[in-house]
């Protein structure tokens, strides 16, 4: 028993002490191998009396698994040391370059019209769409503007037909005639697109971008208008006070009309929309006169109710400092680059608008 | 419309400051464009400092100044006075500004290699003196403090200028601005007083108006003034004339704009000795011409409204007059004409000729029609006035009557539309201010529309001249419900928004291009559709509606690479157009890449992009896009503008119509006839209106989730196959071979060459086998195998590759 025991403490103070792979293999042959130390004591397990067999062998197989446990302790450490010395010599100048990659960017007027739409949804608005070629109806006569209206020549047209029976929309009011045209009230719509008009310098680009904005219902009035836009415009900016002015213009398909002005002021060269006691106008708007809705089936004494159009790459312009409108058209990769946005920051309510 | 707030007094009895009359303005619907002092030819002199004074490389004489003019930056200014110095302050002109003395106009120049932006001034320069020595020497205790001031006063009175809407005609005089005003209550309007105008015998040039169909002019009012001088206008009224940013020419003309601003009544003066006989106003004749005011000769067509006598035509009724019988300086006798002629004549006739003149802005937006005699009694006393001579009895022919509209107001009109009420009796007053009759009963008003406003027509403006006047910020601000009536976007809609994102997640840049391009590059991708010219375009390079998204693209992409991008990935999302009709348009993604996928860097090779780079960013957004990447069918034919041999075209399933979207290389002729400097271009483009989606949700579409966890097996297969032979047959015959078993098949080499007959290629193929109900033992496999085997040489005369 004593000879076990001595045996025991003896390897086990080897493996202990011993941190090298060869002789660690070498304590497992004299140990474990065939004719090994503790193979030869197993052999003797013949020769023992019966009565102490049975400890004997109970003694044998507990020190045998310690020196296992032991020695297997001892290759682990040694291999951890082993793979950690080897790792020191892959060290990497991790301050080289990464592989390349390019970033896409999403262009700020697609953005702004995803923040619009992000924003009338949260008010129950869906959107419509209309073609970019119109006839001269929906363009103009059906929005109470007729061949003979000096309000035309407000509008710079491109035609496409000598008889100027089709033309480029000049607004995105046109969708407002097809979408009531092709339903029944309630409307409650926004309708963003490309709009032209044949004019270009250096703040008129020949083509721009409009969200129309129609709700048709019972007893929509003004005060609804009014609400609907300080909402929007209270959202767009992200700020948490608006100053905003109704003021009294005309538009041949809304009676009354109103052209609506938010205040601004300019700090460190930076305009800051909200506050200050300058002015800037941002959108047109108005009830929806009874000459469309009649033209488009709809009975003015029943239903009555708002529009508004809103110029979308002018407050993309307010809203990321943009100065200069024709720059949002002609492709610069530098300018697309710096103004676009992550595909990734889709606007949203619960996300915020913007980052 | 412009005019100073000294003549709206003359209009209005107002103790209201400038600004208050200003703001009101505004908040009535006549929007102040501005309200300045009109610029002089004097307001480019400004005060300004040397900050430096160095010698003139280039010249003894010359020195080269700093200047400091109150801006930013300082300006550099080449100077030949002896007293330039640094410090002194003088006055500076900017380039352009014309030098009082010699009239000479600045520019921005070069003297003797440097450049000069403008010039420092001396006394004799302004004509302030004679002194010519050197620059003026400015006290610098007085003007420390103004640098960049101008240095001359402006004393001239500011011009207030409104934008008058196109529906407010009486607005385009002064009298018109100052009764809405009173209406609002921001003065009172002041009565007219005409005093008898002393008339004497009668006006015996003989006025008649044609009856006929179309006739334009609905009444002809006139008197003849007699033995005039046409002397120049006195001082009031040049001043007056000035204001309105125009040139005083004689009393006569000067008095009829005038009257034409003050009231919004357009007049005319003939030499009446240049009349032959009589006035007769009449359609025009096909070919008629005259020699107009403009010294243009216009030839009318038929039925244009024309004054006219026995000679033929003198002018265009209410747009402009002739030169046969214009009043010039020894004019002793005129006529004076005051008439009303039909808006959408005047408009017809002008739009035709294309003559702008302030006579037919006013027309065509509608002149009082009641005013034939408060315009000519103005305009005839003041002439008498000023150029003396015997004023005959006031003509007035017409064809017709004019009457007054009436309306029926309803007064809860006013709060169903504007949310808010105001009581009974300010509304009448209200409308009485503005000129109209009144007449309550019960709720309901009885309106007597004003002759001066005929864009009024029915109850509607009647509720926008209330809110107006009763100003806007009376409405209430209602929150908005946010109820919905149906989902914000549509199946298209959310596939747009998903599909722009996911092409821009490939590393592409979005842009926005015009829907319009250059014909010429166009034509590289037209096809067969046709072409859409636009008539009027902005400019000759921009004149046809776009067949396809490329050729903005390509014509921006070489703008770029001219710019020294290489590697640039563009894409739009827009409409092309296939016909003039609305809606004959399609909605596309156009994608290019330009350059190497990758440039030679310290881990990779360089590589060019190529048609692979283009299908894998395509079939990506695809597969992203929720469509199934097995079902996709590709087909090599493709439009013109492609490299024929590196393009291709996919379905979303081989049964499918239309294909939703094309890619490959463009075609190398496009490139070098665009001169377009890359190392490879290539593209993809995707037809929205193409992809016949189903109405189910993505989710409703998910089959349900199956897997297998017994043991799956791969064998590889090298097959000699016909060059023709696609290999997407290759995989379909494979795949078809067990659907249930065979899970995937990747093409890991294809060959072409040595040990390869001419006509062929190897294609190897790793094919993954798993069951779903049982683990295949080795005998299953080799079956399998077989019959690929078997199948493949079959069905496509290949041969497996021993």
């Amino acid at each position: 028993m004593s000879d076990i025991k001595k045996i025991k403490d003896e390897y086990l103070a080897k493996i202990n002490n011993n941190h090298n792979l060869d002789n660690l293999n070498q304590i497992k042959s004299e140990l474990f191998g065939k004719n090994g130390i503790i193979a030869l004591e197993f052999k003797k397990i013949g020769s023992i009396s019966a009565n102490e067999k049975k400890q004997f062998a109970t003694n044998l197989n507990l020190i045998k698994d310690e020196l296992q446990i032991a020695l297997n302790k001892g290759f682990k450490t040694i291999e951890a040391k082993e793979i950690n010395s080897k790792l020191q010599n892959e060290k990497l100048d991790i301050t080289l370059p990464e592989r390349n990659f390019n970033q896409g960017k999403v262009h700020p007027v697609s953005q702004v019209i995803d923040e619009i739409s992000s924003i009338f949804s949260e008010i129950g608005f869906s959107v419509e769409e209309g073609p970019d070629v119109e006839n001269e109806y929906n363009n103009f006569t059906a929005l109470n503007t007729p061949d003979n209206h000096p309000a035309r020549d407000m509008h710079d047209t491109f035609y496409l037909d000598k008889k100027k029976e089709y033309l480029l929309r000049t607004h995105t009011s046109p969708v407002q005639v097809r979408t009531m045209n092709n339903g029944k009230p309630p409307f409650k719509i926004i309708a963003p697109g490309r709009t032209y008009r044949s004019d270009s310098d250096q703040t008129h680009a020949p083509m721009f971008h409009q969200v129309e904005g129609l709700h048709i219902d019972k007893n929509i009035n003004m005060g609804h208008l009014k609400g609907c836009l300080n909402y929007f415009i209270k959202e767009f900016f992200e700020v948490k006070k608006i100053k905003m002015r109704f003021r009294p213009s005309h538009f041949p398909f809304t009676e009354p009309s109103a052209e609506v002005d938010i205040g601004y002021e300019i700090k460190d060269g930076n305009i800051v929309i909200g506050e200050g006691d300058k002015w800037l106008e941002i959108l047109g708007c108005g009830m929806v006169h009874p000459n469309v809705l009649k033209n488009v089936k709809v009975d003015p004494k029943k239903y009555q109710g708002y529009a508004f159009g809103i110029g979308i790459d002018r407050l993309g312009m307010l809203k990321y400092g943009i100065n200069d409108l024709r720059a949002f058209f002609e492709t610069d990769y530098r300018w697309l680059n710096h103004f676009g946005f992550d595909p990734l920051d889709v606007p949203s309510n619960y996300r915020g608008l913007s980052r | 419309m412009k005019f100073t707030i000294q003549w709206l007094k003359e209009h209005l009895d107002t103790k209201l400051s400038d600004e208050k009359i200003i703001e009101k303005l505004t908040f009535i619907g006549l929007e102040v464009e501005s309200f300045e002092s009109i610029s002089s030819e004097f307001d480019n002199f400004k005060v300004a400092k040397i900050v430096s004074a160095e010698q003139h490389p280039n010249a003894d004489r010359l020195k080269v100044c700093d200047v400091d003019i109150g801006q930013k930056n300082t300006i550099k200014v080449v100077c030949g006075a002896p007293n330039a110095k640094k410090d002194l302050i003088t006055i500076y002109a900017s380039p352009g500004t014309i030098i009082p003395k010699n009239k000479m106009k600045l520019s921005i120049s070069k003297i003797r290699g440097v450049t000069s932006h403008g010039m420092l001034c001396s006394e004799s320069e302004l004509n302030i003196s004679n002194e010519s020595d050197g620059i003026i020497e400015l006290s610098s205790k007085k003007y420390q403090n103004k640098i960049g001031n101008k240095y001359f006063k402006n004393n001239s009175p500011k011009i207030l200028d409104l934008s008058i809407t196109p529906n407010r005609p009486d607005c385009l005089g002064v009298r018109g601005v100052a009764r809405d005003l009173a209406a609002a209550g921001y003065g009172k309007l002041k009565k007219i007083n005409y005093k008898k105008l002393k008339s004497d015998g009668s006006q015996d040039i003989k006025v008649s108006i044609k009856k006929e169909k179309y006739q334009g002019c609905n009444s002809f009012g006139s008197c003849l003034i007699k033995g005039i001088k046409n002397v120049e206008s006195p001082q009031w009224l040049k001043n007056k004339i000035i204001s309105l940013g125009q040139k005083p020419i004689s009393a006569v003309v000067d008095i009829t704009n005038y009257v034409m601003i003050d009231l919004n009544r357009p007049l005319h003066a003939y030499d009446a000795d240049k009349i032959d006989k009589e006035i007769i106003v009449r359609n025009s004749k096909e070919g008629e011409s005259f020699e107009a005011l403009d010294n243009k000769k216009y030839t009318l067509e038929k039925d244009m409204c024309v004054i006219s006598d026995r000679s033929g035509v003198l002018g265009l009724g209410g747009i402009i007059g002739g030169t046969r019988s214009g009043t010039e300086e020894y004019t002793k006798n005129i006529l004076l004409e005051s008439a009303y002629f039909d808006p959408s004549s005047i408009r017809k006739t002008s739009k035709k000729l294309n003559i702008e003149t302030d006579a037919k802005f006013r027309f065509e937006r509608g002149i009082d029609p009641q005013s034939n005699l408060d315009g000519i009694e103005k305009a005839a006393k003041l002439i008498q006035q000023i150029c003396g001579g015997k004023i005959s009895r006031f003509n007035n022919q017409k064809i017709k009557n004019f009457k007054n509209n009436n309306i029926k107001f309803e007064i809860h009109l006013f709060d169903r539309i504007t949310g808010f009420e105001i009581k009974t009796k300010e509304i009448i007053k209200i409308l009485s201010d503005l000129g109209f009759g009144t007449k309550l009963k019960k709720n309901i008003i009885s309106l007597e529309i004003p002759s001066w406003r005929p864009d009024i027509t029915q109850p509607i403006d009647i509720v926008e001249e209330i809110v107006r006047i009763k100003g806007y910020d009376h409405i209430k601000t209602i929150d908005p419900e946010k109820t919905r009536l149906k989902p914000t976007l549509n199946k298209t809609q959310k596939l747009f928004h998903f599909l722009q994102r996911s092409v821009a997640s490939k590393g592409y840049v979005e842009t926005v291009t015009w829907s319009f391009t250059d014909e010429k590059i166009n034509n590289y991708f037209r096809e067969n559709k046709h072409q859409i010219n636009i008539i009027n375009p902005i400019s000759s390079d921009l004149n046809v509606l776009r067949s396809s998204i490329f050729p903005n693209l390509v014509f921006y992409l070489k703008k770029n690479i001219d710019r020294g991008f290489r590697d640039i990935s563009l894409f739009e999302i827009g409409p092309t157009f296939y016909g003039k009709e609305p809606g004959e348009q399609l909605t596309v993604i156009g994608a290019l890449r330009s350059g190497k996928a990758i440039r030679s860097n310290w881990l990779e090779k360089d590589r060019n992009i190529d048609v692979y780079d283009s299908k894998r960013d395509l079939v990506q957004t695809l597969v992203e896009a929720g469509f199934n990447k097995e079902k996709l069918y590709f087909v090599d034919e493709t439009p013109s503008y492609y490299h024929p041999g590196k393009s291709g075209k996919v379905y979303l399933s081989k049964t499918d119509k239309n294909p939703i979207a094309f890619f490959g290389e463009i075609h190398p002729n496009i490139i070098k006839n665009l001169e377009i400097n890359t190392d490879s271009l290539v593209c993809f483009e995707i037809y929205l209106d193409h992809i016949n989606d189903t109405t189910r949700k993505l989710r409703e579409r998910k089959s349900s989730f199956q897997y297998s966890d017994y043991q799956k097996s791969e064998r590889d297969f090298a097959f000699i196959v016909d060059k023709k032979i696609k290999v997407q047959d290759l995989v379909n015959i494979i795949s078809s071979v067990d659907k249930n078993l065979i899970k995937s098949v990747n093409v890991f080499d294809v060959y072409e060459g040595a040990n390869i007959p001419l006509d062929k290629k190897s294609i190897a193929l790793n094919v993954n086998i798993q069951s779903s109900d049982k683990a295949l033992k080795e005998n299953d496999l080799d079956n399998i195998s077989n019959l690929i085997i078997s199948e493949v040489e079959k069905r496509s005369g290949a041969k497996i590759r021993s």
